[in-house]
């Protein structure tokens, strides 16, 4: 569980990035952050394993203040997959990028071993396994980032940005991995701009604008409200929209998922027909 | 990187920043010449002591501080050493001569080291780049030059991310011994320098697609004149110079110790 208490956050060269935020993430929950570029969200998700400490305010994981423990000790539990795979890809072979974080952590070989087959197949990675990761393709790179940080399988995963350069199956598959790590009890916190992505996830969201959290609630009740998300500068999803447009015939206009909108517009026209 | 905040640019306007950068480049390498010229400690103060009205007139206090505050590592690592291998070589004796060149040493370098970094906070890349245009540099090694200082901040920052992301993978960098911690480097160093190649790549792409070299003549829209201020920075120069040769073939330099009569 991670709970925010009206942090405040300023850089070293004085931009304010956070401006009072409270919020607390359930163990399980999976939270979308979204809002406008330089709203704080991700200097929001570095505080939750300690790469920043609030100025004032404090975050607390599973009871513990973070400016009372190293980022190695909270990495164990707090997983965070940076939105450019670049800035972490070091090493020869996938193997051994997997392995990095593995032995910074003190596991002996044989889990090693056995945590890496395990990540590389849970990302569809298992024949790059001696293929050095500057060979692998953009779309590639961020999965091997992201089975870097999986393989130790860390209670509560941030992932900043992770659909930025995916095709529509690696999303798809994306996805079913985020909904896979739930039903095994894990938290999920993404970070994001992909408004068609969450709306197909259907998770919490809070918007942030500005350093402060301007909405914290489910999406299909977040993405369905015009007025705070032109505020958030974020625009409906598609199916919100035709929902949006439609609203005068008498149909609910909240509505994001596919599924549920062709129902609903399915009986619709039967009761018109 | 607080060595580098020492030699990013500002835009501000101050009569030191006016100065034609190829003059103030001059008065730059003739400082450094005469650093070098002496060992002794007194003229080194009076070289420390020529850049301070400089830094005052250009109003960069904070960050020329900052600059010198990143030095101090190297600045004790140059005393200590020279200390200890002075003293060593004396046959353990301790007399103030020691201390006397130790401290020299370690003056020399910040000597060095600030009247470069007033040097680069009062002359923007741009202003440098016409410089060396108009000095008749090929305009290719210009580009890449300008280009260089630019992207320093760029990488300083970027560090500070891959810093961050191996540090989410359980990297202690301020673990282990002195050996084992240089070590720890290396997840930071190798993505910065592939990303730095990724970079320049895109970069030479992206200015090929907008006909980068198409003209082999280029024109600017400023040229760089020489003002007053600039003559009497390098008469300033030129007396400098002449006064440090004078004194160094003819006048005996006497060290402070002697000055003050300590008994070596």
């Amino acid at each position: 569980m991670i709970e925010v208490k009206d942090v405040h956050f300023s850089y070293p060269n004085g931009v304010q990035a956070l401006d009072g935020v409270s919020l607390t993430v359930k163990k399980g929950e999976f939270l979308a952050v979204m809002g406008q570029n330089g709203a704080g969200k991700t200097t929001l998700v570095k505080h939750f394993n300690g790469l920043l400490k609030p100025t004032r305010g404090e975050v607390l994981v599973d009871g513990v203040a973070t400016t009372k423990v190293s980022v190695a000790a909270l990495a164990r539990n707090v997983g965070f997959v940076f939105q450019n795979p670049d800035h972490q890809l070091f090493s020869e072979t996938v193997e051994e990028e997997i392995a990095f974080a593995l032995r910074n952590f003190g596991l002996n070989e044989d889990v090693v071993k056995k945590r890496i087959t395990w990540a590389l197949n849970l990302l569809g990675l298992a024949q790059y396994r001696k293929t050095s990761p500057f060979m692998l393709s953009g779309g590639e790179r961020k999965r091997v980032a992201l089975a870097s940080v999986l393989a130790w399988d860390p209670k509560i995963l941030i992932l900043d940005e992770p659909t930025i350069g995916q095709d529509y199956q690696q999303k798809e598959k994306l996805r079913q991995f985020i909904l896979q790590m739930r039903t095994r009890g894990k938290t999920v916190i993404i970070v994001t701009h992909d408004v068609e992505f969450v709306a197909e996830c259907n998770p919490r969201v809070i918007l942030m604008r500005e350093g402060k959290i301007i909405i914290d609630g489910e999406a299909r009740k977040v993405l369905t409200n015009p007025e705070i998300l032109e505020e958030a500068s974020i625009i409906p999803s598609q199916i919100a929209q035709v929902f949006l447009q439609l609203s005068e015939m008498g149909l609910p206009c909240n509505v994001i998922d596919v599924y549920e909108a062709k129902s609903i517009l399915l009986s619709f026209l039967e009761s018109h027909r | 990187m607080s060595v580098f905040s020492g030699l990013k640019f500002r835009k501000v306007y101050s009569p030191i920043h006016n100065l034609d950068p190829r003059i103030k480049f001059i008065y730059v390498c003739s400082i450094f010449a005469v650093a070098i010229m002496f060992g002794e400690l007194l003229p080194l103060m009076a070289l420390f002591l020529l850049q301070i009205p400089f830094v005052v007139v250009a109003g960069v206090k904070r960050e020329w501080l900052r600059s010198m505050r990143g030095a101090a590592f190297l600045a004790t690592f140059i005393f200590l050493t020279n200390f200890i291998a002075s003293y060593i070589g004396a046959g353990y004796v301790f007399t103030a001569k020691i201390l006397e060149t130790a401290v020299a040493m370690t003056l020399r370098f910040i000597v060095l080291v600030e009247s470069f970094s007033v040097f680069f906070l009062t002359t923007s890349p741009d202003h440098l780049g016409l410089a060396l245009e108009q000095t008749h540099v090929p305009y290719e090694f210009v580009f890449a030059f300008t280009t260089a200082v630019r992207f320093v901040p760029v990488l300083a920052e970027e560090a500070e991310t891959i810093m961050d992301a191996q540090k989410a993978r359980g990297l202690e960098l301020e673990r282990g011994n002195f050996l084992k911690r240089i070590r720890n480097y290396i997840p930071v160093l190798i993505p910065l320098i592939v990303s730095a190649i990724r970079r320049s790549l895109e970069l030479a792409e992206a200015m090929e697609s907008r006909a980068w070299g198409a003209t082999k003549k280029r024109t600017n829209l400023y040229t760089l004149k020489v003002h007053r201020g600039d003559v009497v920075l390098i008469a300033l120069t030129a007396l400098t110079l002449v006064a440090a040769v004078y004194a160094r073939l003819y006048l005996p330099v006497p060290s402070l110790s002697e000055l003050l009569k300590i008994p070596s």
